[in-house]
């Protein structure tokens, strides 16, 4: 599949992104925030960063990126998305996804390798796991505490949106929450690197690489 | 040219971190008695025009739509009259 990275002023781990997709098979496309272009891609990433300086709020000035206003639609079409860190960030900010993203409540940037467990294995990004699968991948951010209201919560919980869920909560997200799918299904978002752990050389381990290569399947069983 | 000014500060139900931070460096300072502290943001924005409830409205759209999330804050908007920015 041809997945399309974008890069926004600021974006960090957009190499990293590519670098997982192609490892996973697929071709990677370089998208730039200031284009209304998505290349003809099959799915886009928005990877980690500190996009325009985390001003005002993290993904806030991001989200009105031309790039993002074809992203939004292409979301909305269905096609996969996936943000991590402050992809995630951009995707509340959009409201692709419910709720927002504040900062650790131990108030420290967090850097470490981090466990999660799969819950929801239905997204085109996480058709790879198993149900309940543990997975250690990075994480590395200041402000990655997942806040919504108690009634948002409830409905991701019932509907079954919570995808990733911390094991041992390191920043005070609200329900041990590590990230989230949209109504669809085909929007998702976490705080955790999965680009950051697809080689043993580079990372904890290849535990990530399944975001990457579930794309694969979900485009083999369409 | 009219002055507006939007406040912008964290839900209560929100942590806050930050306003936590300086809760806690107040008594290290000797600063004794203070037991709450939320910290937010304020914007000062000068906008083209005669002042009036047209483009009060225009600024709390801004408001609603950059300046603030309204997942996690709350704000608010006023006019700033000339005597009171002197």
């Amino acid at each position: 599949m041809k997945v399309g990275v974008v890069t926004f002023p600021g974006s960090l781990d957009d190499v990293d992104a590519a670098r997982a997709a192609r490892l996973a098979g697929h071709d990677a496309v370089s998208l730039w925030h200031g284009d209304h272009d998505l290349k003809g891609v099959d799915a886009v990433v928005l990877p980690g960063g500190f996009s325009y300086g985390d001003y005002l709020r993290c993904g806030a000035i991001s989200r009105f990126a031309p790039v993002m206003s074809e992203v939004l639609t292409a979301a909305q079409g269905g096609m996969p998305v996936l943000g991590i860190c402050n992809g995630f960030q951009i995707l509340c900010e959009s409201h692709l996804l419910p709720g927002a993203l504040i900062r650790n409540d131990h108030r420290k940037f967090g850097c470490l390798d981090q466990r999660v467990r799969v819950e929801n294995t239905s997204t085109p990004w996480t058709s790879s796991y198993a149900q309940g699968q543990e997975l250690t991948i990075v994480l590395k951010n200041g402000e990655g505490a997942y806040v919504a209201d108690e009634v948002t919560l409830d409905r991701l919980e019932g509907e079954g949106r919570v995808v990733v869920r911390y094991v041992g909560n390191p920043n005070g997200s609200l329900r041990d929450i590590a990230g989230v799918t949209n109504e669809r299904g085909n929007v998702v978002g976490l705080m955790p690197h999965p680009e950051h752990a697809v080689e043993d050389l580079t990372g904890p381990g290849t535990d990530g690489i399944g975001f990457f290569t579930s794309l694969l399947e979900s485009a083999a069983t369409a | 040219m009219p002055r507006f000014v939007v406040d912008v500060m964290p839900k209560p139900e929100i942590l806050d971190p930050q306003g936590k931070a300086v809760l806690g460096a107040l008594p290290r300072l000797g600063f004794e008695g203070v037991t709450e502290v939320r910290q937010g943001k304020r914007f000062e924005l000068e906008v083209e025009g005669e002042s009036s409830e047209a483009l009060l409205e225009q600024v709390r759209a801004m408001a609603e739509t950059l300046l603030s999330n309204p997942v996690i804050e709350d704000f608010e908007v006023h006019a700033q009259s000339d005597e009171a920015a002197e």
